[in-house]
């Protein structure tokens, strides 16, 4: 399996990355990041762009950093450096459980954080752990910077709001509040596979009864969701197994049109979104404290 | 065509690639190197693993042209001298091959989690590899081969 032709660009600079997106036909140009989702896709030619603009020698773009409200992630930095971040593994637990879910080692090794992002997948970890963190995604265009909140990021399949001629360049990741408990469930046919449907789940509790519950599904729908009518349910309702009953219920009928494939039936993902829901939340609320 | 200079299993090398080349089209067409296989172009089998700046990855998965200035280990560069790696001699030893085709690809991945670990869970060895596929074995023999190996690293008897 060979590419078909194309130009190729390694910008060393964000300016210049903007300055070549600028001069060319931006439907012909592919930005490529750690390349694991570009380079099947170039392989199989079922994509053919005229130029790909590798963001691998753009300078600033990589690494993370933590602040007191929480981690800037370079958009280019990659799933390896989260998965070996003692920082991310004590502090950030949910983000270090979605990065290990995430393909093999190898494509851990190159596989970035932004390319997950920006490829939107519906079945991958990442766009799911931005919904539950309320991650911040700053991009840059030749008219500046603007930042876009993860609700609004996620368009559908393989669709951010990203316009044509912006590039993402940093994650903003809030660290949740404390005493937030946390779970995180994925079915996959084989570990690395994309999911079939996972859940992942976030809440309080005090004074024995939960507070800001959150449940987002990916492998669900056409992209990673939210489930309000899950996590109304639980407010203010004990941490309890007939309260993850009704939320399960809950999840099961706002799921209302998952896909159907080979791997699974929509009516078989349904049942799987309340199952997998209840147990990441049931694990959420003994993680809670 | 680019003009790339890179170390391809410690030495310096030079070779001309067309910019849609992938990495794993240059070894093994540009260099020569076959013994990087390909499987599904798609990053799925594992056939084509080379470490890549240290870091395993597959060559279908990447341009021949990020491999400027690069440092590329393939499974040519194992064996030393005509002596086989102590991974190579376990494969041998606890029968972990039989068609072959996805061998150089355990062994530079096992490689490179030996470099990482060298005292690692059969767990820890399942998860590492399991971003390549074998067909013909079951795969615990190439597990068995890989605890083996790690155990003579550390001096242990297997």
């Amino acid at each position: 399996m060979k590419p078909a032709p194309f130009e190729y660009a390694a910008p060393k600079t964000i300016a210049e990355a903007l300055d070549i997106l600028g001069q060319n036909d931006l439907d012909e140009v592919k930005l490529m990041a750690g390349g694991q989702s570009l380079m099947p896709l170039l392989n199989m030619r079922l994509a053919r762009p005229s130029l790909v603009l590798d963001l691998n020698h753009v300078e600033g773009l990589d690494g993370i950093r933590e602040e007191s409200s929480g981690l800037r992630v370079g958009a280019m930095t990659t799933k390896r450096v989260l998965e070996d971040s003692d920082l991310v593994r004590s502090q950030y637990p949910l983000l270090w459980e979605s990065t290990v879910a995430i393909g093999h080692a190898p494509i851990r090794n190159r596989g970035t954080v932004g390319g997950s992002m920006v490829q939107a997948d519906p079945a991958s970890e990442y766009p799911a752990a931005a919904l539950a963190f309320d991650m911040e995604f700053v991009v840059m265009s030749s008219a500046g910077e603007r930042v876009i909140q993860a609700e609004d990021f996620f368009v559908t399949y393989l669709t951010t709001s990203i316009e044509p001629g912006e590039i993402l360049t940093e994650i903003r990741i809030p660290r949740l509040p404390p005493g937030t408990g946390w779970g995180f469930q994925e079915l996959a046919r084989r570990h690395g596979d994309f999911a079939i449907v996972g859940a992942l789940a976030t809440v309080r509790v005090e004074s024995g009864l939960c507070c800001d519950p959150r449940i987002v599904l990916f492998g669900a729908a056409d992209r990673a969701i939210r489930v309000p009518a899950g996590e109304a349910c639980l407010e203010g309702a004990p941490p309890s197994e007939a309260s993850l009953t009704v939320m399960g219920d809950a999840v099961f009928d706002a799921v209302e049109d998952p896909l159907s494939d080979v791997h699974a039936s929509a009516e078989y993902r349904r049942d799987l979104a309340r199952v997998l829901s209840k147990r990441a939340m049931s694990e959420a609320m003994s993680r809670a404290s | 065509m680019r003009h790339i200079r890179a170390t391809v299993d410690g030495e310096a090398t030079e070779f001309l690639c067309d910019e849609g080349s992938t990495l794993l089209d240059a070894l093994r067409d540009s260099l020569q190197k076959t013994g990087t296989k390909e499987g599904c172009g798609t990053g799925d089998c594992g056939a084509c693993s080379v470490i890549f700046d240290g870091r395993l990855v597959c060559a279908c998965l990447v341009l021949a042209a990020e491999a400027e200035g690069a440092t590329v280990e393939t499974v040519e560069g194992i064996s030393k001298e005509g002596v086989l790696h102590p991974l190579q001699r376990h494969f041998l030893e606890d029968a972990a091959l039989q068609c072959g085709i996805c061998t150089p690809g355990f062994l530079v991945a096992a490689k490179n989690l030996l470099e990482r670990n060298v005292d690692p869970s059969e767990e820890e060895v399942r998860f590492w590899l399991a971003g390549n596929l074998c067909r013909c074995t079951g795969y615990d023999k190439i597990i068995r081969a890989v605890l083996n190996t790690a155990a003579e690293l550390r001096g242990e008897s297997s």
